[in-house]
C-alpha cells in the first residue's frame, strides 16, 4: 500500500492505495466518483477522461499513486450542480443534444473543455481532431461536434 | 482490467532511479508518461515486481537550446514537445510528428523519451528521431553515454539502452529553417499508422531527410530516395521519381491493415507527397 | 390545482430537449457497474483460449488459496440450477439446435467461452485468482467460416453429425404472393439481363460503449438481478424458465444503460452464472466484463454470404430476384440467432414491384462466438444486396442508378402495396423522399464535377452511392410471429398513474438505453392528457414496477410502446369524464375535453383532469358504478409492421494511387410519418448513419484459423471517431406519409440510418472507380481493398468481371478468403 493526498473536485482526499490501482478506480471505487466511467482496456475510448492538474488524462492510463499531490477535476466536479449550476459545455451538451446513452458523455465533456481551453474559437475539423481520442457509439458524433462548436459561441457572447 | 501486484517506487533523481534499476534489475519496469505501459500492464502481457517512475524527476523535463542542437529531457510530454518554440524553429518535423501522436489526453502524459524507448516501431517519433540524426543520451551506474540514432534502434521494441540504464534527453541537431511534413496513413484516427512518411527539407531541395515509420523492425530511413533528392529541384515529376526508391530495403509487417507489398506502395506514393509538402509545394 | 391553458399547444413535433440529459451531463448515473452492495462479491470469468478443446480437468487449488477468494467453480459443480442459454426462435422444425450451458462442464466450442468462475472480496483478487486457475484442455479441430462449415468436414458439435443448423425458405410462387423466379431467370438468361453476385457481409461487434455487467442481490424475498440489457422483461422470463426460480422470485432491473444497438438483446452466460453464484453463495456477486471480453464474448452480428441472382429486361424493368443466404449462427443458436437473417426475408424485394422472389437462409454453426441482432437484424442484410445489385443493373442497362429505381418502385399513388414477399405496405412516396434528398445534396453539380474529374484523370475521382431503403419495423404482430415460430409476442404494454398532486406516472415495458423515451414518451402524454411536460414522468427497465413488457429492439419503442400509452391514456381520459360528469352534475355527452380540462359545452363550468386525480383520490365523491381511480393500463398489439423509407445519397473520393476513400457529403431524406421530436429523430438517424458507415469503411470482426479472434480490442477493432466522419444533411419530405397502422402515424427511426447507409457508401466507392474496371469490393472497403480492385485489371488476371456471370462451383467472385 502506498498513501497518496490529493485534491479531487475540490476536496481534500487521503488513501492508501495498492500501487496498481488506476486513477480511474480509485476515483470509483474509493471515493464514489462513479460519473467517471471505464469503457475499454486498451486507453483508445476516452470515457473515463478527467483533468490532472487542469489538462485532459485517461484516468485508466494513470496510477492513482501518480495522481499524490496533484489534483483532479472530474464530471462531477466541473460545476456546483448542487447549486443547480451546469458548466456552459454540459448546458450545450444538452442544448445540442450531443448525447445520447450518455456513457461517453463525462468524458467527452471534460476532453471538450480541455479543447476549448487550449483553442476558445476551434473550427468543425479542429473540433473533430481534438476528439478523436473519444468513441461515442450513439450519436454519430454529428451532435457532439455541434455541441462543443455551440459552446464556444456561446463564449464569445 | 487491473495489472498484478507491484512495489512502486518514485525517485527523485535520475542516480536514485539507476540505484533502484541496479537493486532491481529485469524484475523492474521504468515508467515514464505510462501511456504505452499502463495498457501493457492492465492486459498482463507484462508482470514486473516494480515500478519504477520517473515522474518525480524535475531534470529530465525541458527543452533547451544547446549551440548546434536542442536537447529534449525525456520526460518532456508529446504535447510539450509538439508546442515548444525551439522545437518549431530547430527541428519542425518533430513538432509535426508529435501533433500525430494517438490523442491530446495520451499526448498530455505520453512524454518524448518514453516512445522512443518503447521503440514500438509504429511509434510516430522513431522516424522523425532517426531522420534528423538524433542523438540519445543514456545514464548508467558508470556515466553517460550517447548514442547516435543509427545504433538506437535495435530490433521490434529493442533499443541500444541497458536493463541498468536510463534515457535521460535526446539531442536533436538543429534543422533550422527546414521544412517538414509527416504524413500519416491511417484508416481510423485513434489507429497506430499503418506507414507513416517523415520528411523534412532544406531549401527546395538542397538536402533531404527521409524516416519511414512500420516498415520493418524499426524505424527506417529512405536513404536511396534522400541521396535521389540531394541538389534535385521540388518538381513533382522529380520527387516522385525519388521516392519510388522510399520502400528499398524495408521490410514492412503484413496485417489485418495492409500486406507488405501494399505497404511499400504506400511507402512510395507517401514518400513523394510528403517530400513535397515539406519543400512547400 | 393550476389550470393548463399556459401549456403551449402541441408537444408533438417540438425539439424538446431530453429530460434525462441533466443526470447524464453531470454524472449522476446509475451503471451497473456504480452498484456497490453490503459484502458484495466479485467474478471473474476464466475463458477457453481454445476454439474447440474438449476440458479434461480444473485445477482450482492453487485459486482457491489466493487472498481473500471465497469460491471457484467450474461446470461441473452445478447441476440444472445453473439452467441454459436459450434460443427463443427455432426457424424450422426441425433446426439443429446444440445445448448451450452458460458455463460447459465438458467442452468449449468457442474461443472465449467461460469454464470456471472465480469469487472473490475485490475484482481485483477474483482476475488475480482467476490466472491461477488451471484447465487442462484437448484441443479439438474447428470449424471457422461459412464455406468452411458448409463442407461439414470438421464439425462444429460432433453429437449433431452435421454444422448446417437450418434451411428456411420463402418462394413467392409456392406462397401465391408472385410467380415463379426460375422461369424468370431462364427468361433473362436468353432475352434479357441476368446479374448474378455474391456479397459478403462482414461478421461485426455491436461495440455498445458500456461494458456488459451485472449484479445479483439475493438477500431479499425476491432475488433482484440488476443487468446492462435492453430486455429485463424476457429476461426475467428466461431466468424463470430455465433456472427453477418463480418468475414472481425474480426482479430484474435494467438501469442506466449504455448502448445497445441489439447486442444486449441477450440472455448472457454470464448473467447466468452470476445468478447461480449469488444463489449458491446467499451473497451479493457483481460481475463487470472488460472490453477484451466484450468483444470477444459478448454476441456478434452479421456474418452471411448472400448468393443473389437478379433477372430483368433489356430496359432494366426486375422480372424475379432470387436470394441464398448462408448465415454463421457461431458455437450456439442465440436467443434469436437464427431469426436475424430470415428478418430480411421480407425485406430483399425492397421498394420494388418484383413479379417473382425466391428467399432461402441455411444457418450454419461454426466454432466462433455466437451471432444475434445486431442494429437493423436482418434488414440491412436485405438492403445492402438489393441497393448493391440494382446499381450493378443500372451499370448494365447503362442509365443513372437512381433511374432503373425509378423504373422499378412502387408509385405512390400505388399504396396500399402488398409485396412479392406478402407484406402490405401502407403508406410511402419515394418520388417525394428521392426529389428532396436530390436537391439537398446537389446531385446534378457532383455528377458534374464526378466526369469533369473522370475526364482529367484526375488522382482523386468522385463517387456518388445511391440507397433507396425501406424497412419493416415495429415488431412485431403477434401473430406473425407466432406464424414465424417465435417464442413470444410482440405487444407491449402501458399503464398510466394519476397521482393524487396532479403529476403522471407513466409506465412502458420499453426499456430505453439512450433513445430519449422519457422525453418522447412525456411529450405523447402532455398532448393526448393535456399536462404540462414537467408533469409527466416516465418509469421504465424494473420488472416490479413496469411488470409487463417486451422491451426495446427493433424499432418499436415508440410505434408499439408509444401507441399503447396512448391506448392507456385515452382509457383515463374515458375514466375521469365519468366522474366530471358526476362531480358537474352534467351528462358526458355534453363534455369536451380539451387541454386538460372537461367542460360543460355552453357554460363556464369544468375540471382540470388533475382536480379529477385529486378526487379520484380523496374518493368522497365518485360514481357508484365505478372505483375510486383514474389509472389505466393497456396492452396494444400491433396490426402490422410499418415501413419508413428514405432516399440516402453519398459522395465519396477515393485516392487512386493509395485506396484510401473520403467522404464528402451524405444527404437522406427519410419518410418517417410523424416526427415526435425532431431532435431526437435527427439523433438516431446520425447515430444509426454511423454505425452503417462503419460497416462499408472500418469495422470488421476477424478470426485467424484457430479460432482465436484478431480483433480483439478497440485498437484492431476499428470503431471511428468524430475525426474520420463528417457533418450530414439529414432532411424530411416536407408532406410525410403518415402510417395509417398507428394513432400517431409514427414509423420506426432506430435502425433506418444503419440499414440505408451501408449501401449508399459502398455504391459510391465503386461508382468512383466503375470506369477503372471495378464492380465489386468487400466490406470493409479498406484503401488496401480499394486499391487492389483498381489494380486488379492491371495485369492479365481474369477479373472478376470476366469470371461472370456464372456461379463457379464453391467459390466466391470476391477476395480471396471471404466467407471462409
Amino acid at each position: 500500500m502506498t498513501k497518496i493526498e490529493l485534491t479531487v473536485d475540490g476536496a481534500a482526499v487521503s488513501d492508501d492505495v495498492e500501487p496498481r490501482m488506476l486513477l480511474v478506480q480509485y476515483l470509483r471505487e474509493k471515493l464514489g466518483k462513479t460519473g467517471t466511467v471505464i469503457g475499454c482496456d486498451t486507453s483508445n475510448c476516452g470515457a473515463c477522461t478527467v483533468h490532472l492538474d487542469g489538462t485532459s488524462v485517461k484516468s485508466c492510463n494513470v496510477l492513482a499513486v501518480q495522481a499524490n499531490g496533484r489534483t483532479v477535476t472530474t464530471i462531477e466536479g466541473l460545476a456546483d450542480t448542487a447549486e443547480g449550476e451546469l458548466h456552459p459545455v454540459q448546458e450545450s451538451f444538452r442544448e445540442c443534444h450531443g448525447l445520447q446513452c450518455g456513457f461517453c458523455t463525462p468524458g467527452m465533456i471534460m476532453q471538450a473543455v480541455d479543447l476549448l481551453g487550449e483553442n476558445p474559437n476551434p473550427t468543425e475539423e479542429e473540433v473533430r481532431l481534438g476528439m478523436e481520442g473519444n468513441l461515442c457509439r450513439c450519436t454519430g458524433y454529428h451532435n457532439i461536434v455541434k455541441s462543443v462548436l455551440h459552446a464556444a459561441e456561446g463564449a464569445k457572447a | 482490467m487491473i495489472p498484478v501486484q507491484f512495489d512502486y517506487l518514485a525517485p527523485a533523481s535520475v542516480e536514485e532511479a539507476l540505484s533502484a534499476l541496479g537493486q532491481h534489475g529485469d524484475d523492474a519496469k521504468i515508467l515514464a508518461g505510462g501511456q504505452s505501459l499502463l495498457p501493457v500492464l492492465r492486459m498482463r502481457l507484462n508482470a514486473p515486481e516494480v515500478v519504477i517512475d520517473l515522474g518525480g524527476i524535475a531534470s529530465l523535463r525541458g527543452i533547451r537550446d544547446d549551440g548546434d542542437a536542442i536537447v529534449i529531457g525525456a520526460m518532456t510530454t508529446h504535447h510539450d514537445v509538439r508546442d515548444h518554440a525551439l522545437v518549431k524553429e530547430h527541428a519542425l518535423l518533430l513538432s509535426k510528428a508529435a501533433a500525430e501522436v494517438a490523442d491530446s489526453q495520451i499526448r498530455h502524459r505520453g512524454t518524448f523519451g518514453g516512445a522512443l524507448a518503447h521503440a514500438d516501431p509504429a511509434g510516430d517519433l522513431g522516424a522523425p528521431a532517426l531522420a534528423l540524426g538524433a542523438q540519445f543520451v543514456i545514464a548508467g551506474a558508470g556515466g553517460t553515454r550517447t548514442v547516435e540514432a543509427s545504433d538506437f534502434f535495435v530490433d521490434l521494441f529493442e533499443t541500444a539502452i541497458g536493463e541498468d540504464e536510463i534515457l535521460t534527453e535526446v539531442r536533436i541537431p538543429k534543422h533550422t529553417g527546414w521544412g517538414a511534413h509527416y504524413e500519416k496513413f491511417v484508416r481510423v484516427a485513434h489507429q497506430w499508422p499503418i506507414v507513416a512518411i517523415a520528411a523534412t527539407v532544406k531549401g527546395s531541395i538542397d538536402e533531404a531527410r527521409v524516416g519511414l515509420t512500420n516498415m520493418g523492425s524499426t524505424p527506417l530511413r529512405a536513404t536511396a530516395t534522400e541521396q535521389a533528392l540531394t541538389g534535385a529541384t521540388a518538381t513533382e515529376d522529380g520527387v516522385r521519381a525519388a521516392a519510388e526508391l522510399a520502400a528499398e530495403g524495408t521490410n514492412p509487417p503484413s496485417d489485418l491493415n495492409g500486406a507488405a507489398d501494399y505497404r511499400q506502395h504506400l511507402a512510395r506514393v507517401l514518400t513523394g507527397r510528403a517530400v513535397l509538402k515539406a519543400a512547400g509545394v | 390545482m393550476t389550470a393548463t391553458q399556459d401549456r403551449p399547444a402541441a408537444e408533438i413535433g417540438k425539439d424538446r430537449r431530453r429530460k434525462e440529459d441533466q443526470r447524464l451531463i453531470t454524472g449522476r448515473t446509475r451503471w451497473t457497474d456504480n452498484i456497490t452492495l453490503p459484502g458484495m462479491l466479485h467474478l471473474a470469468m476464466v475463458r477457453s483460449p481454445f476454439a474447440h478443446a474438449t476440458i479434461t480437468s480444473v485445477d482450482v487449488e492453487a485459486a482457491k488459496a489466493s487472498p481473500n477468494v471465497v469460491a471457484v467453480l467450474s461446470g461441473k459443480d452445478f447441476g440444472d440450477e445453473l439452467g441454459v442459454c436459450i434460443n427463443a426462435w427455432p426457424i424450422t422444425p426441425d433446426q439443429k439446435t446444440p445445448g448451450h450451458s452458460p458455463m460447459p462442464a465438458d467442452r468449449a466450442a468457442f474461443a472465449g467461452e467461460i469454464v470456471a468462475v472465480v469469487v472473490a472480496r475485490s475484482a481485483a483478487e477474483a482476475r488475480d485468482a482467476a490466472e491461477l486457475v488451471d484447465v487442462e484442455y484437448d484441443e479439438q479441430p474447428a470449424v471457422i467460416g461459412i464455406k468452411n462449415a458448409l463442407r461439414d468436414e470438421v464439425l462444429a458439435h460432433p453429437d449433431l453429425g452435421t454444422n448446417k443448423s437450418a434451411l428456411w425458405v420463402f418462394d413467392s410462387a409456392e406462397a401465391g404472393t408472385g410467380s415463379d423466379v426460375e422461369a424468370a431467370i431462364e427468361t433473362a438468361r436468353t432475352d434479357g439481363i441476368l446479374i448474378e453476385r455474391e456479397y459478403r457481409q462482414q461478421r461485426l461487434i455491436p461495440a455498445f460503449m458500456e461494458p456488459r455487467s451485472v449484479v445479483v442481490d439475493p438477500t431479499g424475498e425476491q432475488i433482484t438481478m440488476w443487468s446492462a440489457t435492453q430486455i429485463p422483461h424476457i429476461l426475467r422470463f428466461a431466468l424463470a424458465a430455465t433456472t427453477g426460480v418463480p418468475e414472481s422470485k425474480i426482479r430484474v432491473i435494467a438501469p442506466d444503460v449504455g448502448g445497445g444497438f441489439g447486442g444486449k438483446l441477450q440472455t448472457t452466460p454470464e448473467e447466468w452464472i452470476a445468478w447461480a453464484v449469488a444463489r449458491r453463495l446467499s451473497k451479493p456477486v457483481k460481475y463487470t466484463e472488460t472490453r477484451s471480453e466484450s468483444l470477444m464474448a459478448a454476441h456478434h452480428g452479421r456474418d452471411q454470404v448472400q448468393t443473389l441472382t437478379l433477372a430483368a429486361d433489356k430496359e432494366g424493368n426486375v422480372t424475379g430476384f432470387k436470394v441464398h443466404l448462408d448465415a454463421d449462427l457461431g458455437a450456439y443458436i442465440a436467443v434469436v440467432g437464427g431469426g436475424v437473417p430470415v428478418l430480411g426475408a421480407f425485406m430483399f424485394n425492397a421498394i420494388y414491384k418484383f413479379p417473382s422472389y425466391r428467399f432461402e437462409c441455411q444457418t450454419v454453426l461454426t466454432n466462433t462466438t455466437f451471432t444475434d441482432a445486431y442494429r437493423g437484424a436482418g434488414r440491412p442484410e436485405a438492403t445492402y444486396a438489393i441497393e448493391r445489385i440494382m446499381d450493378e443493373l443500372a451499370a448494365e442497362v447503362g442509365v443513372d442508378p437512381l433511374e432503373i429505381r425509378e423504373r422499378n418502385w412502387i408509385k405512390h399513388e400505388e399504396f396500399p402495396f402488398t409485396t412479392v414477399a406478402g407484406l402490405e405496405y401502407d403508406t410511402g412516396n419515394y418520388e417525394a423522399a428521392t426529389a428532396k434528398a436530390k436537391e439537398s445534396f446537389g446531385y446534378d453539380a457532383l455528377r458534374a464535377e464526378q466526369k469533369e474529374r473522370r475526364e482529367r484523370g484526375d488522382r482523386v475521382q468522385l463517387g456518388i452511392g445511391v440507397s433507396t431503403f425501406t424497412e419493416m419495423c415495429g415488431l412485431a404482430p403477434s401473430r406473425v410471429l407466432g406464424s414465424l415460430d417465435y417464442g413470444a409476442g410482440g405487444w407491449e404494454h402501458a399503464s398510466v398513474r394519476m397521482l393524487a398532486t396532479g403529476k403522471v406516472e407513466i409506465v412502458t415495458g420499453a426499456s430505453a438505453h439512450g433513445q430519449g423515451h422519457e422525453t418522447a414518451f412525456s411529450q405523447i402524454v402532455a398532448d393526448r392528457l393535456g399536462v404540462p411536460f414537467e408533469d409527466v414522468e416516465v418509469l421504465h427497465g424494473d420488472t416490479q414496477i413496469a411488470h409487463k413488457g417486451l422491451d426495446t429492439y427493433g424499432s418499436r419503442s415508440l410505434v408499439v410502446g408509444g401507441e399503447a400509452l396512448v391506448k392507456a391514456v385515452d382509457k383515463v381520459i374515458d375514466k375521469a369524464k365519468h366522474l366530471a360528469a358526476h362531480l358537474l352534475e352534467a351528462s358526458e355527452d355534453d363534455l369536451e375535453y380539451k387541454g386538460g380540462r372537461f367542460t360543460v359545452a355552453g357554460t363556464d363550468q369544468g375540471v382540470a383532469i388533475q382536480e379529477l386525480a385529486t378526487a379520484a383520490f380523496a374518493a368522497h365523491n365518485y360514481p357508484e358504478d365505478m372505483e375510486p381511480s383514474i389509472d389505466a393500463e393497456a396492452t396494444y398489439d400491433p396490426v402490422n409492421f410499418n415501413y419508413p423509407h428514405g432516399t440516402h445519397l453519398c459522395a465519396m473520393e477515393v485516392d487512386t494511387e493509395t485506396g484510401a476513400v473520403k467522404m464528402r457529403k451524405y444527404t437522406c431524406c427519410d419518410d418517417i410519418g410523424t416526427i415526435i421530436n425532431p431532435l431526437i429523430v435527427a439523433g438516431q438517424v446520425h447515430g444509426g448513419l454511423v454505425q452503417g458507415i462503419a460497416q462499408a469503411l472500418w469495422e470488421e470482426a476477424v478470426h485467424d484459423e484457430a479460432g482465436t479472434l484478431v480483433s480483439g480490442s478497440f485498437v484492431d477493432y476499428l470503431l471511428p471517431t468524430s475525426a474520420d466522419t463528417i457533418s450530414f444533411d439529414v432532411v424530411h419530405t416536407d408532406d410525410p406519409s403518415i402510417c395509417t397502422t398507428n394513432t400517431l402515424g409514427t414509423k420506426g427511426v432506430g435502425e433506418a440510418g444503419t440499414i440505408a447507409s451501408t449501401p449508399a457508401v459502398v455504391n459510391a466507392v465503386v461508382d468512383a472507380v466503375r470506369h477503372l474496371g471495378v464492380s465489386d469490393i468487400q466490406m470493409p472497403c479498406t484503401p488496401e481493398r480499394v486499391w487492389r480492385a483498381i489494380h486488379a485489371g492491371d495485369s492479365d488476371a481474369p477479373t472478376p468481371e470476366t469470371a461472370m456471370p456464372h456461379f463457379s462451383e464453391g467459390a466466391l467472385n470476391q477476395d480471396e478468403g471471404a466467407g471462409q
